[in-house]
């Protein structure tokens, strides 16, 4: 017995380098978003292709959809751009975009030289949805359900890998949330 | 010399006044309603981490985040809003991860209380180590008596 409390330093100092060096491969970008599970924050914004046109946070509700944060001046967009187009080609979910922080016709360009993978763009010119959303980079993205709730944020660029191993299997799961409350 | 030494002197003040305007001063220009309420706006803006720079709080980090969250903090503040409300706007928003000084919650009790549960732990075993080795100590200082015959044998050499 008393030789077993001489071992209980070296199992405590065991158990803090097991959990330090968990630390050592935690990602500090990765936060956790503050709105999963809360819905999208109220806002009424115009269309980025036609002013006067706006829409709404009651706009998004409906369908499981992804809303991605995207700007000109963002290099990572550029990287990401290439696979929303092909997700969009595949008609599983429809992406909604938020120009952030941009210049209306240098985005309108853009979209009109690489392809516009966007169901509906809206445009946060003084970036104000996207601080009611808590994005603090571009890109990001949020996958939200049918009812407008936003279940999980991405930070980051999507690419394939990130698809196929978190947010597909995420919007399966909504999709099929979607389809038992009898909405598409 | 003396002169020259004043003059030295008058440009180190000078210096010294313009570095602390220069701490003193955020980057933007933004009139304050009141100088208690650019108090009250700087020092919760110190105590706000900019979520893009990590280790920045808002009023040291340039990004634009930052620019935005630092403006909406001093608006919120001349709007005559209290701390806590600000607070709540950014945690709900970014989260707990903007706040240098965490609060005390069920998940942060580790956090709190774990250093001083530490400190305790540490303060019993030293306080039971230190006592066995007194008592340890003293029942050591009477000799056996083979070690009594010993130092007799030695004392007596000696004494020749």
């Amino acid at each position: 017995m008393k030789k077993l409390v001489l071992f209980i330093p070296l199992v405590v100092v065991l158990g803090m380098g097991v959990f330090l060096y968990k630390g050592l491969f935690l990602n500090p970008q990765q936060l956790d978003s503050a709105l999963e599970g809360k819905p999208i924050p109220a806002f009424q914004l115009e269309v980025l292709e036609k002013s006067g046109e706006t829409v709404t946070n009651e706009t998004l509700k409906g369908k499981v959809g992804l809303l991605n944060v995207w700007a000109t001046w963002c290099p990572s967009c550029k990287y990401e751009h290439p696979f929303l187009m092909t997700l969009a080609r595949k008609n599983i979910l429809p992406i909604y975009g938020i120009n952030y922080r941009d210049d209306r016709p240098l985005a309108i360009r853009e979209l009109s030289r690489e392809g516009n993978p966007y169901a509906i763009n809206i445009y946060d010119h003084d970036g104000r949805l996207g601080l009611d959303l808590g994005v603090y980079g571009a890109p990001e993205s949020f996958l939200i359900d049918h009812k407008g709730i936003i279940r999980y944020r991405y930070a980051g660029p999507i690419d394939s890998r990130v698809w196929k191993e978190t947010l597909y299997p995420m919007v399966q799961q909504l999709q099929a949330e979607a389809a038992k409350d009898g909405a598409s | 010399m003396i002169k020259s030494l004043m003059k030295g002197f008058s440009a180190l003040v000078l210096l010294l006044s313009m570095a602390s305007i220069v701490n003193a001063t955020p980057v933007d220009t933004y009139e304050f309603k009141s100088v208690d309420n650019q108090k009250r706006a700087l020092s919760l803006a110190h105590s706000l981490r900019c979520p893009q720079c990590q280790n920045q709080n808002l009023i040291d980090s340039n990004s634009p985040v930052a620019q935005d969250l630092r403006l909406e903090v001093y608006q919120m503040v001349d709007e005559g809003k209290g701390d806590d409300e600000i607070v709540e706007f950014m945690t709900s928003r970014y989260g707990e991860f903007v706040l240098y000084k965490p609060r005390m919650e069920a998940k942060t009790y580790v956090l709190w209380l774990g250093p001083i549960a530490l400190l305790l732990f540490g303060g019993v075993i030293g306080f039971f180590f230190i006592r066995k080795q007194r008592i340890a100590d003293a029942n050591n200082q009477e000799l056996s008596s083979e070690e009594q015959q010993e130092l007799d044998r030695l004392l007596k050499r000696d004494a020749k």
